[in-house]
C-alpha cells in the first residue's frame, strides 16, 4: 500500500507544481481502506534554476510556474523582494497590484466555473456539450474570463506571463484611455457577477457537510489579497515570516507535489477558506448576493467552493471599479531599487490560495536560495482526507462509474492546478 | 468527417493551452470545424487516437515522457508544438547545465521516487515536427493562424522577423538606445507584438532566437551597456536557453574578453 510506504521527511527546499494525476482507492469490508491521489507532473524544479539569478529576472521566471496564475507568482515574488531592500512603492503601486490580482481572480475563477466545474454538476462532459444547452450561461462566462485577461494585459500586455510586473511597482502605467475603457466594462459586467453567484448556487451541489480548518490571509480592513496576517478557524494568528514554524511539508512517495501540513493536520486554502474567514469584510453588495442564496457562510460543504469563486468575481468587480475610481497616471510606476542581502517573505492570496515564498539574497540581489509554497500542495492532503469521507458517505456500494465521477467532482472542486491532470484520473478500485 | 485535432501537455505551466481556452465564444467555434478528440484541461481524455493535427505543449522530461511523444507522432499526421517548453525545452531545460542530480537531492527528501530525466528537450529532439509555434505563451493569433492553414493543407509561413522590426512597426521607442536597457529583440523573434519596448522595458527573448540571430554583436553591445560577462551569458540562458542559437550564445559569453 502506498499509505504504508508514505515517507515523513521533512522537506527543506521544494519545487514543483502538479500535472498528471490518477486516483487509486482500496476498498475493503465496505471502508475505504486505502486512498491515493498520485500526481505525476514531472518536476520543474524552479527553487534550483532561480539560484544565481539577478532579483530582476524572478518576477518574468516565476511566472512560468503557473499558466493560469502568473499573476500571484509574481507578487509573492515582488513583496518577497521588496521587504529583503526595504522598498515601500507607495500607494498607487499598491492600489495597482490589487488591480491586476482582481483580473487574474476573474480570469481564474471564470475559466474554473465555466471550463472545469460546473459541467460535472449539470451533467455534461465539457464545456463545449454544456454550452449547447446552457448557451447564455457559457457566454457569460466567457465574457468575465475575458474581462479578467483584458485587466491583466491593462498591465502586463497579455494575460499570460504578462510583462508589467516589476520589483519596486510596474514598467508602464495604463494611460487614462485605457482606463475608461475597461471602467465601462467593468460597470456591464457587474450585473453578469450577480447573476453567476445565484447561477452557481442554485446548481445542484452535493450537500457534504466536513469539518476542516480553513487557512487564509486577513487583513484588517479590505477583503485579502496581497497583503495581511496568516489566520486560521481554530485560532491561528501569525505573521508570514513565521509559516515555517506551523506549516511543515513532507514527500509522499506517490507524489511530485509536497504535502503541506498545519501542526500535522490537513487544512484548507483557497476561495472557500477566504470566504468563511473575511466575510464581514465583503462590501454589502456581495454579501447581499450571498444572503439571497440559501448558503449560510462559514460553510462547511467545500462544494460550495464555486459560489465562493463566483462571490469572489462580484468582489474583484467592484474592487477595481473602486481602484479605478479617480485613476491618476504617476510620475512613476515604480520605485527605485538598490538591493542588499537578507532575507525576505511574500505571502498573497492566489486564486487557489495561499501562495507563500522566502528569498534568501546576496548583496548584489542574486538570488542565493528560494522556497516556494503553491497552494495545490498545500490542499492535497486535505483533497485525499476529503475523497476518504465523501466517497463514504456517497456510498461505496456504488457503481465504479459514479464514484470516479464523485472523486473527479470532488479534486475539480478544489481547482488544483492539476485540473487538467484530474480529467485524466484513472480510477483503479479493488474490493475485498 | 471534421478534421480530428489533439492538444497534448508534457511538462509546462499550461499556459500555451490557454491559447485555446482564452479563445472564449472562438472555442467553441473551433470546436464546431474540428472534432477535438483529445484535450485534457478542456475535458475530451483520448490520448491514443488518430488525428490530423497534433498540438503539443511542454518539453520531454521524464522516462514515460520518451514512450508517449512516439506514440503521439505515430497516431498525428501533423504535429505542432506550441511554446517554448515543447519547442526548445523551456526555462526547465537549465538543468542540462546544471547538476540535474543535485537539484533533485537538494528539492526531495526521497530522489528515488521522482522519475526525471537528466534533460529537459524539446519535442523535435525525440520525432519529426512538422512546425513550430514559438513563445513562452504562443497566443491565439498563432494556433488559430496554423489550424487555419493546415485545415486548408497548406503549411502557414513561420514568423522570424526580430523584435526589432515589430518595435518599428509599432513606432516604439528603441529601449537599448533610448534607456540603454539590455534588450534582446535584435536576436528574438517576433509573434509576441513587440509587448516589452511597448511596455517600456527590455525584451527578455521568451519567443527564442529569430532567424540569422547576430548574438556575437548583442552580446558586445550588452557588454558595452555595462553587463558583466555573466549577466550576458544568463540573457540568453533563460526561456529559451534550449535553443542552439541561445545556448552557445550563452555559454560563449562567459569567455568574453576585456577588449
Amino acid at each position: 500500500m502506498s499509505e504504508a510506504r508514505a515517507i515523513s521527511i521533512r522537506v527543506p527546499v521544494l519545487a514543483r507544481v502538479e500535472g498528471e494525476g490518477a486516483l487509486e482507492i482500496d476498498i475493503a469490508d465496505g471502508r475505504v481502506a486505502a486512498l491515493s491521489l498520485r500526481i505525476f507532473e514531472p518536476p520543474r524544479f524552479f527553487e534550483k534554476l532561480l539560484e544565481g539569478r539577478s532579483y530582476a529576472e524572478v518576477p518574468d521566471l516565476v511566472a512560468r510556474i503557473c499558466g493560469i496564475c502568473p499573476v500571484a507568482y509574481q507578487m509573492s515574488a515582488v513583496h518577497a523582494l521588496e521587504g529583503i531592500f526595504g522598498i515601500d512603492p507607495g500607494p498607487w503601486v499598491r492600489a495597482m497590484r490589487r488591480l491586476i490580482y482582481c483580473g487574474e481572480w476573474i480570469e481564474s475563477h471564470s475559466l474554473h466555473i465555466h471550463l472545469l466545474a460546473a459541467p460535472d454538476f449539470l451533467g455534461f462532459e465539457n464545456v463545449i456539450e454544456m454550452a449547447r444547452d446552457h448557451p447564455e450561461e457559457a457566454r457569460r462566462g466567457f465574457r468575465l474570463q475575458a474581462l479578467g485577461n483584458d485587466l491583466i494585459r491593462l498591465f502586463g500586455g497579455r494575460s499570460v506571463h504578462p510583462v508589467g510586473v516589476r520589483v519596486g511597482g510596474f514598467h508602464r502605467a495604463p494611460t487614462r484611455d485605457e482606463v475608461e475603457d475597461l471602467q465601462a466594462r467593468l460597470r456591464t459586467a457587474l450585473s453578469d457577477a450577480r447573476s453567476l453567484v445565484a447561477w452557481t448556487a442554485s446548481l445542484p451541489l452535493p450537500e457534504d457537510t466536513q469539518a476542516f480548518t480553513c487557512v487564509a490571509m486577513r487583513h484588517p480592513h479590505e477583503y485579502p489579497m496581497n497583503e495581511g496576517r496568516i489566520v486560521s478557524d481554530r485560532g491561528l494568528d501569525i505573521g508570514i515570516d513565521a509559516y515555517e514554524a506551523h506549516f511543515a511539508e513532507q514527500q509522499i512517495a506517490h507524489s511530485t507535489a509536497l504535502h503541506s501540513l498545519l501542526h500535522g493536520q490537513p487544512y484548507l486554502v483557497g476561495p472557500l477558506a477566504r470566504l468563511n474567514l473575511n466575510r464581514e469584510l465583503l462590501p454589502e453588495a456581495v454579501a447581499g448576493a450571498l444572503d439571497a442564496t440559501a448558503l449560510r457562510i462559514p460553510s462547511s460543504n467545500v462544494f460550495h467552493s464555486i459560489v465562493a469563486r463566483a462571490a469572489e468575481i462580484y468582489y474583484a468587480l467592484l474592487e477595481a471599479l473602486r481602484i479605478l475610481e479617480d485613476y491618476d497616471v504617476p510620475s512613476s510606476p515604480f520605485a527605485s531599487t538598490r538591493p542588499r542581502a537578507g532575507t525576505g517573505f511574500g505571502c498573497t492570496e492566489a486564486p487557489r490560495g495561499l501562495l507563500w515564498h522566502r528569498y534568501e539574497t546576496d548583496p548584489t540581489g542574486s538570488i542565493r536560495r528560494a522556497r516556494i509554497v503553491p497552494p495545490t500542495s498545500q490542499n492535497q492532503a486535505r483533497i485525499e482526507e476529503d475523497l476518504r469521507r465523501s466517497l463514504e458517505a456517497f456510498g461505496l456500494e456504488r457503481s465504479e462509474d459514479e464514484l470516479r465521477r464523485r472523486g473527479e467532482a470532488v479534486i475539480r472542486n478544489y481547482d488544483p492546478c492539476i485540473s487538467c491532470a484530474t480529467h485524466f484520473l484513472k480510477l483503479s478500485v479493488n474490493r475485498r | 468527417m471534421k478534421p480530428r485535432v489533439a492538444v497534448h501537455k508534457f511538462s509546462s505551466c499550461d499556459g500555451c493551452q490557454l491559447a485555446f481556452l482564452n479563445l472564449g465564444e472562438t472555442l467553441l467555434k473551433v470546436a464546431g470545424l474540428v472534432d477535438l478528440v483529445h484535450f485534457a484541461e478542456a475535458g475530451p481524455v483520448a490520448p491514443e487516437e488518430n488525428v490530423d493535427i497534433a498540438f503539443v505543449e511542454g518539453s520531454v522530461s521524464t522516462p514515460h515522457d520518451l514512450d508517449r511523444i512516439q506514440r503521439i507522432r505515430a497516431n498525428s499526421r501533423h504535429l505542432v508544438t506550441i511554446g517554448a517548453c515543447a519547442t526548445a525545452g523551456g526555462v526547465q531545460a537549465l538543468r542540462g547545465l546544471a547538476d540535474a542530480k543535485e537539484w533533485v537531492t537538494g528539492i526531495y527528501a526521497s530522489p528515488e521516487h521522482i522519475a526525471s530525466l537528466d534533460a529537459s528537450t524539446p519535442i523535435a529532439q525525440h520525432v519529426k515536427v512538422d512546425l513550430e509555434l514559438w513563445g513562452c505563451p504562443v497566443n491565439g493569433r498563432q494556433v488559430l493562424g496554423a489550424l487555419r492553414a493546415l485545415l486548408s493543407g497548406l503549411m502557414p509561413a513561420g514568423e522570424e522577423d526580430k523584435v526589432c522590426m515589430e518595435c518599428k512597426r509599432r513606432l516604439a521607442v528603441c529601449v537599448m538606445v533610448a534607456q540603454g536597457a539590455p534588450c534582446m529583440g535584435p536576436v528574438t523573434r517576433t509573434g509576441c507584438g513587440a509587448l516589452c519596448p511597448a511596455y517600456g522595458r527590455d525584451c527578455y527573448g521568451c519567443y527564442g532566437p529569430a532567424e540569422n540571430a547576430n548574438t556575437v554583436a548583442v552580446s558586445r553591445r550588452l557588454k558595452g551597456l555595462g553587463l558583466m560577462p555573466r549577466e550576458i551569458s544568463l540573457r540568453f540562458l533563460s526561456i529559451n536557453n534550449g535553443a542552439p542559437a541561445f545556448r552557445e550564445a550563452g555559454l560563449a559569453a562567459n569567455e568574453l574578453d576585456d577588449e
